[in-house]
């Protein structure tokens, strides 16, 4: 986005990185939702979807968005009003401030941190304190209900997926996630260096476990106990409407694009393509063109993870609260440790 | 005048937004440590209180620290306060004021706040005198790990076993049999 010719003042950098922030955040959510939970699950249960609004009805999102915009904003008599107006809020400004890290090409990054991985776990943890805030400022046994499973299960699964990350930490040296996609673009397979080395080949248990804990993170079926509209009427939401809902939506749908880029990020390969095909020795060597394709490979790869995260919505039953919360402790955790023991021996060993 | 002021004090070598920054971030943490203890409603006390930890983090950041900084955010708010608002709904979490949140000691904290500001107080002034600290540049990761796994390592060793020591505390509280 930067070290273009141009010459661009503080505060028109920092107003690029805000209008470049929100269209990273609301572009993945806007495709995934008509893609995947239009489309996608239409296909999947023999029906079309929504096919007025629009050519196949792609202008659906729109309708959607201005139907919330204009419905009331109700808070329940007996609620919490500043806090349960709060929580919306909270949860949204978790997702925006998590894509701050992701790169996107060599210069396209809206910040270079050095503890970038490290980052990205502690603010998508932000988002739990609003989630619990919803349920208990509804004033409301439902909505309470729904937050404290959420709260449960999103510290159980925050665990796991914090060690999945370590092991890709341990292998790339480096904590920065430009350094990752760098590691992994300009590294060797027994010295064939022609599709890099994503770390989804030798942290693929690391791999499986960041998935199943980033579905749990979301909520998204089968993890949906939190929201279980069945038995919850949604849980930590049942009282939200208008656009508070809406924030609460974008929110959940953003958080899974966010996800899925710091997926691609870490496990395959970034923004980039193997410096080798065009004999690139570092990131100082990647033209200016790859901030243009980077953007479009990192949107692939995120299409293709939030493909899989939809896929496993549409297709599993909902876990019962004890099994979601053994599955977490006395599988995810045991396993994610024993990968950081061998990718650390193995590390030191080779 | 303020234009004067501000070229003597940047001739000093004192980043003058660094110290601007830090004065506005610890007022609200001030504020929001006096609401912790003066609000009438728990569940108002634990978001204060997360409002105090997000401002240490923000002051960690501008320490230059950052690493101990987003290691705040994950520990203390996505964690402790987590947990502590996990706990705090599961027992008792009346919306509205609640009666007997303060108990009968709670003027003696005062003069206790007293001591330990004065403490710390003098502990910084008999460290750093008259001195201005160089402008930080954010501390590479890598030297902290080097410290704990280096010259820090008895010390990193002992600290786990004060978590071993509350892990097995709390297995022997909670087991009943």
């Amino acid at each position: 986005m930067l070290g273009l010719a141009i010459e661009i003042p503080y505060w028109g950098q920092s107003l690029l990185r805000v209008l470049g922030g929100i269209v990273a955040v609301l572009l993945p959510a806007g495709t995934i939702v008509y893609l995947f939970l239009f489309k996608m699950m239409s296909f999947m249960q023999s029906r079309l979807g929504p096919m007025e609004a629009g050519p196949y009805g792609s202008m659906q999102l729109f309708a959607e968005v201005g139907k919330w915009l204009q419905k009331e904003d109700i808070a329940p008599e007996a609620a919490d009003v500043r806090i349960f107006k709060m929580a919306p809020i909270i949860v949204l400004v978790s997702t925006f401030l998590l894509v701050a890290v992701v790169p996107f090409g060599p210069d396209a990054y809206f910040t270079n941190f050095e503890v970038g991985v490290f980052y990205a776990l502690a603010v998508g943890s932000v988002s739990v304190i609003g989630i619990l805030i919803a349920g208990w400022a509804s004033a409301n046994k439902y909505s309470l209900l729904g937050g404290l499973r959420a709260a449960g299960q999103l510290i159980a699964y925050e665990l796991p997926m914090v060690l999945a990350v370590v092991g890709v930490v341990i292998q790339a040296g480096t904590m920065n996630l430009q350094g990752i996609v760098v590691a992994q673009n300009t590294g060797e397979i027994f010295g064939f260096a022609g599709i890099g080395f994503p770390f989804v080949i030798t942290q693929f248990v690391g791999f499986i476990i960041f998935m199943i804990a980033v579905q749990a993170e979301l909520t998204q079926a089968p993890f949906d106990m939190p929201i279980a509209e069945s038995e919850l009427v949604s849980g930590y939401m049942t009282e939200y409407s208008g656009f508070r809902f809406l924030m609460f939506f974008i929110g959940e749908f953003a958080t899974a694009g966010v996800f899925a880029f710091i997926a691609s990020v870490l496990f395959l390969g970034g923004w980039g393509i193997p410096f080798a095909w065009f004999g690139w020795e570092g990131l100082a060597d990647v033209p200016n063109w790859m901030n243009v394709a980077g953007p479009l490979i990192m949107f692939a790869k995120m299409l293709l993870l939030t493909f899989i995260i939809m896929w496993v919505r549409f297709s599993y039953p909902r876990f019962r609260e004890d099994q979601l919360q053994t599955f977490a402790w006395k599988i995810l955790i045991p396993v994610s440790l024993l990968n950081i023991a061998v990718t650390a021996i193995i590390k030191v060993a080779v | 005048m303020t234009v004067t002021v501000a070229a003597v004090l940047a001739a000093d070598g004192i980043n003058i937004a660094k110290n601007v920054g830090f004065g506005i971030i610890a007022f609200g943490m001030v504020f929001a440590a006096l609401c912790v203890v003066s609000t009438r409603n728990i569940v108002h006390a634990a978001l204060w209180l997360v409002v105090v930890l997000g401002g240490v983090a923000a002051q960690y950041i501008l320490a230059g620290a950052e690493f101990v900084a987003v290691s705040q955010v994950l520990v203390y708010i996505g964690a402790v306060m987590v947990l502590f608002l996990f706990g705090i709904m599961l027992t008792r979490a009346k919306i509205g004021s609640d009666e007997g949140m303060f108990n009968d000691g709670w003027a003696l904290g005062i003069p206790v706040a007293a001591l330990l500001f004065g403490l710390l107080g003098w502990v910084i002034i008999d460290y750093a005198g008259d001195d201005v600290i160089a402008n930080q540049t954010p501390t590479p990761t890598v030297m902290l790990s080097d410290a704990y796994l280096g010259p820090f390592l008895i010390p990193f060793l002992a600290l786990t076993f004060v978590l071993l020591a509350a892990a097995i505390g709390a297995i022997v509280i909670a087991r009943k049999d």
